[in-house]
């Protein structure tokens, strides 16, 4: 079995998510230790949400995020950020890395990029040690 | 919490049971507390199945079900319509994608793909226990429509919309309809005249009683939303006597002394201060531009009668279902300097040039000189690197060859040349790509590393001083230098967005993209849309398209339109916010951070709390995060869901490895792999191999005979193929078609 760090991604319904899906109708291969929640934009992600993922087991959460694309808001990306700059601060209350939250743009034909980005973040993931 | 729930496990013939172990997932579901019933089925989209889960649902009283197969954007609604058909509230439904999420990308590691599998079936049975049964929010709509925009996208739409029996408001910021092209004088590919078009689709809108034009119209305020946006318009004043005689108007108009900038024709001339843009503009009444007749008071005491230059603008109030912009687009403005625009007389822009061109019948003249040659510069303004405009303009080169060969044309001996970086003549329009450079039209490949140089007349060396020096680093001659002189430069400016549509997006909540033009839902799946529910966009307010695809376009969004008024009600994704009161302290932080002024403080007894407009919200959910009460969420993302669903991934899971005896009996891919076993061949594999009548046969014959569709034969081969159910026999002799045949000792499992 893969001891592959265990990644959360939070894909978005109408731009991330399909290029997501593209990854793997295109067979491009990535760790099978990575979950996709889809939600309708990035901004709504709760920091209490990634907390929880944090405490629960998952290595690291990554957020795809809508950027300047998002159908909802020209400022989703500033709130995206906003979000994990909030969730980076409950982190260190608690001793998590704030490493263990990331943020990228992802577009609905990032296949490649999507790959690229997990096998990166897997590799940071795994030589994390708990230091704020 | 949902305790009776139903569990399906697509193989989907093989795409995802080739490499996640469906059956024992299936089995596995099975022993859970909440789940009724748990199955792995061949086919979860085929009818058949869909008629047994309708049938499960109502044997069992299942109050959820959770179907695991591909992506929700191709099945959701099939599946939401499974639950409607059997009684289920369709929120109590959950897709799970373990086909493009899961058995497609791990496809290298089977084993830990069945793994992944069971933990995103497991995540969406716990999401579904939290589901809610959710119902439509209804709301009752007016039958009329506002068209924002009167150019060819938008008298199209309006006619669509008219004859579909909806009351149309068109709004024009001009005084005369017909936008841009009305500029042109003769259109690609049908060579039609501009103006004749326009004036084609005006004369079509009066028969329609009941479409009501508005010109020199703009849109100041809106409230209200879908069913009933209140529109407040403001009509601005012609300054002529509704009454006047006219020949009276026509009098004023030649004698009027004062002279004014051309909009219409880009300032290369000076029009009189009552105008029409051009002689046949539609509607077929003047303006006066009372300002710059101030000071003539001799000429305004001569036609009192016929001018009223007391007349005040008018604000009115429409009510509309639903609103569709038009509102179409800017060309690039080049700065001064660029290219030498404005710093060298000889040089002008593409629109700028094909208003000369209407203007010069005979021979082209420019600044009083003769013009011989013509060099244009493609993609000034556009795919920009480093400026703002990275996009490409997609119409501007089709738009320029087309101008080439009417300057050939129209002119005859006119010499052009073409400075381009990439030609992208798309479909058909590639056609006058080579019929220009059969025409001798010179093409020069340049990159954007080394753009071409303009230098003044003077610098040129050849015999006509008076020429333009152009420098190019010729990219389809080895780089060389090369020094062309022309008469004339032009710079093919693409399209940007108007200045305006920043009025338009605040007006209607329209997001704008990173080009300022106006963002759809989706480029693909809803290329009309906006998440402003009711308001669509069309034509070139989204981003360049030539006058073919801006129609297409708007005319997508008037049925759209026509869609959603047609019954007076239109039905609401439940999909939205809503606000625990309880919890809510009215901090106002929801309602800063909503873009739709969806959120308003309301009154909740004796409490103020936040209010959500049911018609409004978007359900985007940036409300949420922000809310330090945790008192506001959207609706199928609520903390227990999305917290399940984190803990469903996580869960530990004790997957059988499958031993060798238990595939003895069953039909298994030769190649192993994580293949999954089958008892018995589907239906549709018996049917095929009945039409397979012959020693070997081809898929066009075996669709034939057994009365398939030869698309779902070929899909189904491939998978039997696999099996060793048929194998491959050479090709036909016109080697167009692959032979199919059984092999000799057919694998067991079949009939």
């Amino acid at each position: 079995m893969s001891t592959s760090p265990k990644i959360l991604v939070f894909s978005t319904d109408k731009i991330s998510d399909p290029g997501i899906d593209q990854a793997g109708l295109r067979k491009i291969h990535y760790a099978p230790s990575v979950y996709v929640i889809s939600l309708p934009c990035s901004s709504g992600i709760k920091p209490r949400w990634i907390l929880h993922a944090l405490e629960n087991g998952f290595d690291g959460v990554f957020i795809a995020a809508d950027g300047h694309e998002c159908s909802y808001s020209a400022r989703c990306a500033d709130h995206t950020n906003t979000i994990v700059e909030t969730t980076q601060e409950l982190m260190k209350e608690k001793n998590i890395n704030p490493r263990r939250v990331r943020m990228a743009a992802l577009c609905s034909v990032c296949a490649e990029p999507f790959m690229n980005h997990m096998e990166n973040y897997g590799k940071i993931l795994a030589g994390l040690e708990e230091a704020p | 919490m949902k305790q009776r729930i139903g569990v399906y496990i697509c193989h989907c013939g093989g795409n995802i049971s080739d490499y996640v172990d469906v059956e024992e997932l299936g089995k596995m579901f099975h022993q859970e507390e909440n789940v009724v019933v748990s199955k792995d089925v061949m086919f979860a989209c085929a009818d058949s199945n869909q008629k047994d889960m309708v049938s499960d649902i109502q044997a069992n009283n299942l109050d959820a079900i959770v179907v695991c197969s591909c992506s929700p954007k191709l099945h959701l609604h099939t599946f939401k319509n499974v639950a409607i058909r059997a009684g289920l509230n369709p929120s109590n439904y959950v897709q799970v994608n373990i086909r493009e999420q899961c058995s497609w990308p791990h496809s290298d590691r089977p084993r830990e793909a069945t793994v992944k599998a069971a933990g995103l079936i497991r995540a969406g049975i716990n999401r579904v226990s939290y589901s809610e049964s959710l119902e439509n929010i209804e709301l009752s709509v007016k039958k009329s429509a506002l068209v924002i925009g009167a150019g060819v996208s938008g008298m199209k739409a309006a006619i669509d919309l008219a004859r579909s029996g909806n009351e149309v408001f068109l709004i024009e910021k001009d005084y005369f309809v017909g936008g841009r092209v009305a500029q042109k004088e003769i259109l690609f590919p049908t060579n039609q005249n501009g103006k004749e078009v326009v004036a084609a689709l005006y004369n079509e809108m009066k028969k329609f009683p009941n479409i009501t034009i508005f010109t020199g119209a703009t849109v100041e305020k809106v409230s209200g939303s879908l069913g009933n946006f209140n529109v407040d318009i403001k009509v601005k004043p012609r300054y002529i006597n509704p009454n006047a005689d006219k020949k009276a108007v026509k009098r004023a108009m030649d004698e009027c002394p004062v002279n004014v900038h051309d909009d219409f024709n880009l300032g290369l001339i000076e029009r009189k201060a009552i105008y029409k843009n051009y002689p046949e503009a539609l509607p077929d009444v003047p303006v006066v531009v009372a300002e710059a007749l101030k000071d003539a008071t001799d000429f305004t005491g001569k036609f009192a009668s016929t001018l009223n230059l007391n007349e005040e603008a008018q604000t009115l109030s429409l009510i509309a279902g639903s609103v569709l912009v038009t509102t179409g687009y800017d060309h690039y403005q080049p700065k001064e300097g660029e290219f030498g625009y404005k710093t060298i007389s000889n040089v002008v822009t593409l629109p700028e040039l094909n208003r000369l061109m209407e203007m010069n019948s005979g021979k082209l003249v420019y600044n009083g000189k003769k013009i011989n040659s013509v060099a244009f510069i493609y993609c000034v303004g556009s795919r920009q690197t480093k400026g703002d405009n990275k996009y490409c303009s997609r119409q501007c080169c089709t738009s320029t060859i087309h101008t080439s060969l009417q300057l050939k044309e129209k002119y005859k001996d006119i010499q052009t040349y073409h400075l381009y970086r990439d030609i992208r003549t798309y479909g058909k329009q590639e056609l006058i790509y080579a019929e220009s450079s059969k025409q001798g039209d010179l093409y020069f490949k340049y990159e954007e590393k080394e753009m071409p140089v303009v230098a003044s007349p003077s610098l040129s060396k050849g015999k006509g001083k008076d020429k333009v020096l152009i420098k190019v680093k010729d990219y389809l001659t080895a780089k060389k230098e090369m020094e062309i002189e022309a008469d004339l430069v032009v710079l093919v400016t693409g399209m940007v967005a108007r200045e305006d549509a920043t009025h338009i997006s605040e007006l209607f909540k329209i997001p704008i993209g990173r080009d300022k033009f106006f963002n759809e839902i989706h480029p693909k799946l809803k290329p009309v849309e906006t998440v402003i529910k009711g308001v669509y966009i069309g034509g070139t307010c989204q981003g360049p398209k030539n006058v073919s695809e801006s129609v297409q376009s708007s005319l997508a969004g008037a049925s759209k339109i026509t869609a959603l008024l047609k019954s007076g009600t239109v039905s609401v994704d439940p999909i939205i916010a809503r606000v625990n009161a309880d919890a809510c302290t009215w901090c106002g932080k929801c309602s800063d951070v909503c873009d739709y002024t969806a959120i308003k403080e309301v009154l909740f007894g004796n409490k103020h709390v936040a209010g959500v407009n049911k018609a409004v919200c978007t359900g985007c959910g940036i409300c949420a995060p922000v809310c330090p009460e945790n008192a506001i969420e959207i609706a199928q993302y609520t903390d227990n869901e999305i917290e399940s669903m984190i803990d469903g991934f996580m869960m530990d899971f004790d997957i059988k490895e499958k031993g060798a005896g238990e595939t003895e009996d069953v039909l298994t891919p030769p190649s192993g792999g994580g293949g999954q076993a089958m008892k018995e061949y589907p239906q549709v594999w018996r049917e095929i191999l009945a039409g397979m009548t012959d020693e070997k046969n081809t898929i066009p014959e075996i669709a034939a005979n057994s009365r398939l569709a030869s698309e779902l034969v070929t899909f189904h081969l491939m998978t039997m193929n696999k099996y060793g159910v048929v194998v491959p026999a050479g090709m036909d002799e016109k080697e167009t078609y692959y032979y199919y045949k059984q092999p000799p000792k057919s694998p067991k499992g079949g009939f």
